[in-house]
């Protein structure tokens, strides 16, 4: 025999193999014999010899029943009801139109992100001043941006021509511009989108970075400050990264919400993904199928982003645990390498072990 | 480690330092003469004022009235044309790397790695490259026997072995003054020999050691000097074998009557 063969004749063995073994008589006598002190004893029953019942959770399996039912025919009608009109769906996935909206949504969830956690984190530092002023700035811009709802933000925004037709520079507190521009053309819709989106995430994600901060150790600091490291460096490399293991789960959290939030944007007619969505089924009346393509595309953003969210939280665990979990591809590689080596195994080696 | 020990340089000058917390004195006219190289250790009861001493020290406390100067030069503050002027923090921080400190609980940084931990004020000040810190910081690890744990993050360490590696940090940046702030104290009782014979080893190389600590026997066999604080307020010192074999104060012969 070839050492494949041998292999395949040893996966041949019932994977319980071990279990079954274990039950044999022969092995039953192995272990006794490794055990002097109750075979010694008359009468003493060796509890290790003895096979195991297992309790039946009768419950749990009705349950689960129910559950796969109720699931198998939410499945079902996906398939079998033509509404969804997944042939429409396929259509329109990757049409020009979408993608170019999809990109809009991806381009607004980046800039107004990055600028919303950038200036959140001026104002979490702010708020975390000894500078009564900048803590009360900090305070009020978080109050206000918390307290207006998104929309009229955005609307307000996109219409602030009407409050200040002209912006220019010029002298403070007069109307004397040396440059003076039409609002209209300074803040376009995208403009008007991004400032709504950004402001409003900065006041959010302030709030976030500050509680991170604030879960920092005590002590860290101030061995920090003994051993001389300068102020920045102190906040950089020594408060940031372990408060970004309490800040990344919220972070990703309203990354997220702020990835779908841009939909919001189509009520200024900015064409990101949901807006192009509803013009093409207000053209064709194909209202569900353009929703799921919506959908979908949003579900596989989501999907990305938790991925990234677990590669980075795994990041700045360390330190935190002894041992850091597992990535995926190292528990399937794992797992592969216990199931290769199970097939070399021969299975007098089992019995000896 | 060579400039620590030839340096002649770690005076300690502390004088009539008050503090108070609340309107409670914590500290109430503490004056001490620290000479460089000296080893002093500072007994008193918890919430006698030892600890708000040390931190005096590095300004991690800033004091109400008094002052400490170390060398010469006042913590905290400069001492222009009659006038005390409050330092900007980057003044404090050159200052402050003339003293380094040692926690209770250690507080090492839990997302760096005890390598990293030592190499990064030294870096983080511009004083050395990474690769001239990395190497510092390896023979740092050596001298307080832990140089196969230089890739170990502080939680797979024990207490012990982090309080250690917090010894190597503080020496990264050669400081005149090193002040232990009861460095035993959050150890289980078998981990606390490993950190005594660190400290034990630095003693008599020239740095000045300011030992706060509850560990008697340590303290009567590695000081110079022992002090004993109560109330914020220098009740004794002298020698070991005086303020410990033949204590004057009746305070003190309570408190030892109690640790003993």
């Amino acid at each position: 025999m070839t050492q494949v063969e041998n292999r395949r004749a040893a996966a041949a063995e019932p994977v319980d193999g071990a279990l079954r073994q274990a039950q044999r008589p022969e092995a039953a006598a192995l272990r006794q014999a490794q055990r002097p002190e109750a075979a010694q004893r008359p009468g003493a029953v060796d509890f290790g010899a003895l096979p195991v019942v297992r309790t039946k959770h009768w419950i749990r399996w009705i349950l689960g029943a129910v559950v796969i039912f109720v699931v198998a025919q939410l499945v079902w009608t996906l398939f079998t009801n033509a509404g969804y009109g997944w042939p429409t769906v396929a259509r329109y996935f990757f049409s020009d139109a979408i993608l170019r909206g999809l990109g809009m949504t991806l381009t607004l969830t980046v800039v107004a992100g990055a600028l919303g956690f950038v200036v959140g984190s001026l104002l979490a530092l702010m708020r975390l001043s000894k500078s009564p002023l900048l803590n009360s700035f900090a305070w009020s811009f978080i109050w206000f941006f918390r307290s207006v709802p998104l929309l009229v933000q955005i609307l307000v925004w996109f219409n602030l021509g009407y409050l200040y037709p002209t912006i220019g520079l010029g002298v403070p507190f007069t109307t004397d511009y040396f440059v003076e521009t039409q609002t209209v053309t300074l803040v376009s819709a995208f403009a008007a989108a991004v400032l709504g989106l950004s402001l409003n995430q900065a006041a959010y994600s302030a709030e976030i970075i500050r509680g991170g901060i604030l879960s920092v150790d005590a002590g860290q600091l101030e061995a920090a400050a003994a051993l001389g490291i300068p102020q920045h460096r102190r906040i950089t490399r020594i408060i940031l990264p372990q408060a970004a293991r309490s800040i990344i789960p919220n972070a990703f959290n309203e990354i997220i919400g702020l990835l779908k939030g841009t939909s919001i944007i189509s009520v200024i007619a900015l064409a990101e993904l949901f807006y192009v969505s509803q013009v093409i089924y207000n053209r064709n009346q194909q209202v569900i199928p353009l929703l799921l393509v919506a959908v979908l595309w949003y579900m596989i953003l989501t999907t990305v982003l938790s991925i990234a969210q677990f590669y980075v939280e795994r990041y700045y665990s360390r330190g935190s645990a002894r041992v850091l979990p597992p990535t995926p591809i190292q528990r399937a590689r794992a797992w592969a390498a216990v199931q290769w080596n199970r097939l070399d195994d021969e299975p007098k080696k089992e019995v000896a072990a | 480690m060579t400039t620590s020990t030839l340096t002649t340089q770690g005076h300690v000058e502390i004088r009539d330092v008050t503090k108070s917390y609340n309107g409670v004195e914590v500290l109430s006219g503490v004056s001490l003469t620290l000479e460089p190289g000296e080893v002093v250790t500072i007994l008193g009861p918890s919430g006698s004022g030892k600890s708000t001493l040390l931190r005096t020290i590095n300004h991690l406390e800033t004091v109400d009235s008094g002052w400490v100067a170390i060398d010469g030069e006042l913590i905290g503050y400069e001492h222009r044309g009659g006038k005390l002027y409050e330092l900007k923090e980057r003044h404090v921080l050159r200052r402050r790397t003339q003293v380094g400190m040692v926690f209770q609980n250690f507080n090492l940084f839990p997302h760096l790695t005890a390598l990293e931990n030592i190499v990064e004020a030294p870096v983080g000040l511009k004083r050395l490259n990474r690769a001239d810190a990395r190497e510092l910081a390896l023979g740092l690890l050596e001298k307080v026997g832990l140089a196969d744990k230089a890739d170990a993050y502080p939680r797979q360490l024990s207490g012990g072995q982090q309080q250690r590696v917090a010894i190597a940090r503080a020496l990264a940046l050669q400081p005149k003054v090193l002040l232990f702030d009861e460095p035993t104290s959050a150890l289980d009782p078998e981990l606390v020999g490993e950190v005594l014979d660190v400290i034990r080893e630095l003693a008599g190389l020239g740095t000045t050691l300011v030992i706060v600590t509850h560990e008697i026997g340590f303290a009567r066999e590695v000081s110079d000097r022992v002090i004993f604080i109560d109330h914020g307020v220098v009740l004794e010192q002298g020698g070991p074998g005086e303020v410990l074999g033949d204590p004057q104060h009746p305070r003190t012969r309570e408190f030892l009557a109690t640790v003993l």
